[in-house]
């Protein structure tokens, strides 16, 4: 499996964020885009992920199923976390889980493994910032995805979070997955550099 | 079909939880229609001819009232980007979410007009009658209403935008779910024709509401 983007430029309320950006990446790998705030990273992702229409330039996904786009292939990672305050842990995750649909596992267990079974039933307004990331996190884990858009992802989490976070990647790319992550702190794990510049 | 009736099933819950809109809907829709009389004062053969104008204009506003939060609330919290990326056809996801919609805050209006009828002296042929064109109308003004709620879902504070763009486009529903209402009470108009109408508005709707909503979202997502 290959992610590639060629010649991707990207326009944002009439200002270029970024032009003649190639990039690729294949199954097993990640991809780290760092720069300074404002060089594009997160329009980067949301065009990978079909949010934005790129100015010019292709995105495409070789090897993947051929029925599906990239975007029903990928999970995306946001700043904001797709939590409904008002449903509990639970039911939070259990909504991604049946809705996002595809090859899923069971989760009480994902929900164990970024360490908030205890909270399962606890609205899902009463967690913390760190607590609402792994419950996201718990939802690439619910529902498996061969490509992991991430923005900024270990923000808000501690160390035992990020140690964590790290061996899900590293499981992740172990089982023939492909991450493009973008972040301003080190990944933890093997990546390639995407340096984006400054905005113009 | 599970991604669709997970979603029908989530909305229906949040709407039904503390802070989830449904309760607001009924609530007003119950406060605008025991005001009426008091406005109107005690005449009895006025109020039952105005009755199903009065609980029409209430459902119409209440229901108004809920919809701006159709997309919002999902689109603030990152769910609507999961929701277009998804392996659902938005369009279907869309039609998802207005029937979930319509079931939490429009079926409780349609339930509690029997007991509103009482207020505004209409008999139990009347008050069967708005019921059922409120049961046949409101899913048009819920489907349309959603275009509005889909194109606003942009801007903050979109309610009056969503109030303006979707008004005009409900007035065929209140002038056929009203005439229909009144043939039965008055005539002498049969009840049929205006009543068919309002069917037809409203299945025309659930055909164009999510296909104008999914084509709005798309392009206003940014």
């Amino acid at each position: 499996m290959r992610l590639s983007g060629r010649n991707l430029k990207c326009v944002r309320g009439g200002r270029e964020v970024f032009s003649d950006l190639d990039l690729a990446a294949t199954a097993g790998e990640a991809l780290a885009v760092t720069g300074p705030n404002g060089a594009g990273k997160t329009s980067l992702l949301r065009v990978l992920a079909g949010l934005l229409v790129p100015a010019e330039g292709t995105v495409a996904l070789e090897g993947g199923d051929a029925e599906l786009s990239l975007p029903e292939q990928a999970h995306y990672l946001g700043h904001r976390d797709a939590l409904k305050p008002a449903l509990s842990v639970m039911e939070n995750l259990s909504f991604w889980r049946e809705f996002l649909g595809g090859e899923t596992q069971d989760a009480g267990r994902c929900l164990a493994a970024v360490g908030l079974d205890h909270a399962a039933h606890l609205p899902a307004a009463y967690l913390s910032a760190g607590q609402r990331r792994r419950l996201s996190i718990a939802r690439l884990l619910s529902v498996r995805r061969p490509v992991w858009l991430l923005d900024e992802p270990t923000s808000a989490l501690d160390t035992a979070g990020q140690a964590l976070f790290v061996a899900l990647m590293r499981d992740h790319l172990a089982g023939g997955g492909l991450i493009v992550a973008a972040t301003h702190l080190p990944l933890g794990i093997e990546a390639r550099d995407l340096r984006m510049g400054a905005p113009a | 079909m599970s991604a669709l009736s997970a979603l029908i099933r989530r909305d229906i819950r949040i709407a039904l939880r503390v802070g989830g809109g449904a309760l607001i809907g009924v609530l007003f829709f119950l406060t605008v229609t025991v005001l009426m009389p008091f406005a109107v004062g005690p005449d009895l053969a006025l109020l039952s001819r105005l009755g199903p104008a009065i609980l029409w204009l209430g459902a119409l506003l209440a229901s108004l009232l809920t919809l701006d939060r159709l997309f919002t609330a999902d689109h603030e919290d990152g769910s609507l980007d999961l929701i277009v990326m998804s392996r659902t056809p938005l369009e279907l996801a869309c039609a998802a979410k207005a029937l979930a919609h319509w079931i939490a805050a429009g079926l409780p209006l349609i339930i509690a007009t029997p007991v509103l009828g009482l207020l505004l002296n209409l008999d139990g042929t009347a008050t069967l009658a708005v019921a059922a064109t409120l049961l046949a109308g409101t899913p048009a003004l819920t489907f349309t209403g959603m275009i509005g709620a889909a194109l606003a879902v942009t801007l903050h504070r979109g309610g009056l935008l969503l109030a303006v763009l979707v008004l005009p486009l409900s007035i065929p529903v209140l002038i056929f779910g009203v005439a229909a209402s009144q043939a039965v009470i008055s005539g002498p108009l049969p009840f049929g024709t205006p009543f068919s109408i309002l069917c037809a508005l409203s299945l025309a709707s659930l055909v164009i509401g999510p296909f104008a909503a999914a084509a709005s979202l798309r392009h206003g997502l940014d």
